[in-house]
């Protein structure tokens, strides 16, 4: 007898999109676990990888995107070259953030954290056309509201010479302003009405 | 031999260790590096998380200036910036239209035709015997696990080894006369681009690896890769707390351990700077 799990609407919507912003094939998967098995971060993702893929394959968007897994994947991509199917895992992660972000979702908890991480390094790229560790830092405390966070950290590189309190700036800013003022309208910053 | 040098935007900073020997080895080897004359951030971990024309247009900025300069390669010190210059390069020669678009981002008309490396690829490509000619001081004494980390070994498009087991570095680091031990922590990840957002996570990828590397018997860790070594090196104190056993394995660039065998002096490639102190080895072989 066949019976047929009818999915809920708008299923392949979800990973049809997932797809294009990946360009990975999400479908293949098959369920062996392999990335999960060998991911150096599962021990603390809310959802293992291979759940991720699942979830993804079933359209579970709002699960998925509001996740902390998609944010504390390292990129490492140690599953996307041992995955038996040839799906690069790493980038259906990666497409994840991007997704979420577009959405306004920076996710809670741990995976929040990374969110603001990202965002503090790229306002300070955007500044100056190179990262300012010293302000991305400071820029990421405030952000994240824990205004000593690292502060022991930030202590021993200043003690080792190693924390610059100047910038440099590229020359041609306006060439690197102009890339963000293209690219970054794309997505839209989160305000607390938008979170799921 | 002249090519392009991508310092990347820790050069001066926590990664400073590594453009210091990174030059003084290759001034040494009379590999002649140039910076591109306004290069920028290569895009890192945020740029790709967060929009890929962005991180595309971020590192190809940087390509098409070594374009302009009329060099056919760049190489990074840093692995990160290695992976993201040679990612992009990847993607940008085989897609056209890709390429065209990231052009009109940039204001800059790149080809695509600049070959990128990591400073590991071009100084193993060197050759067996004119390595060894180089060696005045072996690394007699020396057992290191040499650790890869993710960026030069994955994925396939930009790897320069294997990724489950490499062999580039160990190489180099026997011909120097160093022994190397066969570990299992080679090219698992460190976690440092979640170090400032999720350090208590960090900590315990990085016990892992100290004391994976710790039980294969080794005395000291070789690494080419900026975030790695800053990440274990730093951390190890927190480490040794998690753990509750003290560690403290000095945490090296290859290209300070070659610069050494080659004759340089200690200060010239920076051994003098290592949150866990590296000189008491060093002195080993002065």
């Amino acid at each position: 007898m066949q019976q047929a799990i009818a999915l809920p609407g708008g299923s392949a919507r979800f990973c049809a999109e997932v797809e294009e912003i990946s360009g990975q094939d999400v479908r293949r998967c098959y369920q062996c676990g392999k990335c999960t098995a060998g991911c150096p971060l599962a021990f603390t993702m809310d959802l293992a990888p291979n759940q991720v893929m699942r979830m993804v394959q079933l359209g579970m968007e709002n699960e998925v995107l509001n996740s902390q897994a998609v944010w504390l994947c390292a990129y490492c991509l140690t599953c996307t070259v041992r995955c038996p199917r040839q799906i690069s895992v790493g980038d259906v992660m990666d497409g994840l953030r991007i997704l979420a972000r577009q959405k306004g979702i920076l996710g809670s908890g741990r995976g929040r954290r990374v969110a603001l991480f990202n965002e503090s390094f790229l306002a300070s790229v955007k500044r100056l056309g190179r990262l300012y560790e010293f302000g991305a830092m400071l820029l990421y405390n405030l952000k994240s509201g824990r205004l000593f966070q690292n502060a022991d950290v930030g202590l021993k590189m200043f003690l080792r010479g190693k924390l610059k309190l100047g910038t440099t700036r590229v020359k041609k800013i306006a060439e690197m302003r102009n890339i963000f003022k293209q690219r970054l309208p794309a997505v839209r910053q989160e305000r607390e009405g938008v979170r799921r | 031999m002249k090519i392009a040098y991508f310092p990347g935007c820790c050069y001066e900073t926590s990664a400073r260790e590594y453009d210091v020997s990174t030059r003084a080895v290759c001034r040494h080897l009379g590999i002649e590096l140039v910076e591109p004359p306004d290069w920028n951030c290569c895009g890192s971990t945020p740029a790709h998380s967060t929009d890929r024309l962005l991180a595309l247009a971020m590192a190809a900025r940087n390509l098409a200036q070594v374009e302009e300069m009329g060099l056919a390669e760049v190489t990074a010190s840093c692995a990160l910036c290695y992976q993201r210059l040679a990612l992009t390069q990847a993607e940008l020669a085989e897609n056209g239209e890709l390429l065209a678009e990231v052009n009109r981002l940039t204001g800059r008309p790149y080809r695509a035709t600049v070959k990128v490396r990591p400073v590991l690829d071009i100084i193993a490509g060197l050759g067996e015997e004119e390595f060894r000619s180089r060696v005045v001081r072996p690394l007699n004494g020396f057992k290191i696990a040499a650790y890869y980390g993710c960026l030069l070994v994955r994925p396939s498009k930009t790897k320069v080894d294997d990724p489950e087991n490499p062999q580039m570095m160990d190489r180099v680091l026997r011909l120097a006369g160093a022994e190397t031990v066969d570990w299992t922590h080679k090219t698992e990840c460190c976690g440092a681009s979640l170090a400032i957002s999720n350090e208590e996570v960090v900590v315990r990828m990085v016990a892992r690896i100290i004391k994976a590397a710790a039980l294969a018997g080794a005395d000291c860790i070789a690494t080419a890769c900026a975030m790695c070594h800053f990440n274990l090196d730093i951390r190890q104190e927190k480490v040794s707390r998690l753990l509750g056993k003290k560690y403290s394995l000095p945490v090296f660039y290859f290209t300070q351990l070659l610069g050494l065998a080659m004759g340089l002096n200690p200060k010239e490639v920076c051994v003098h700077t290592h949150f866990v102190d590296a000189r008491p080895l060093v002195k080993k072989i002065i």
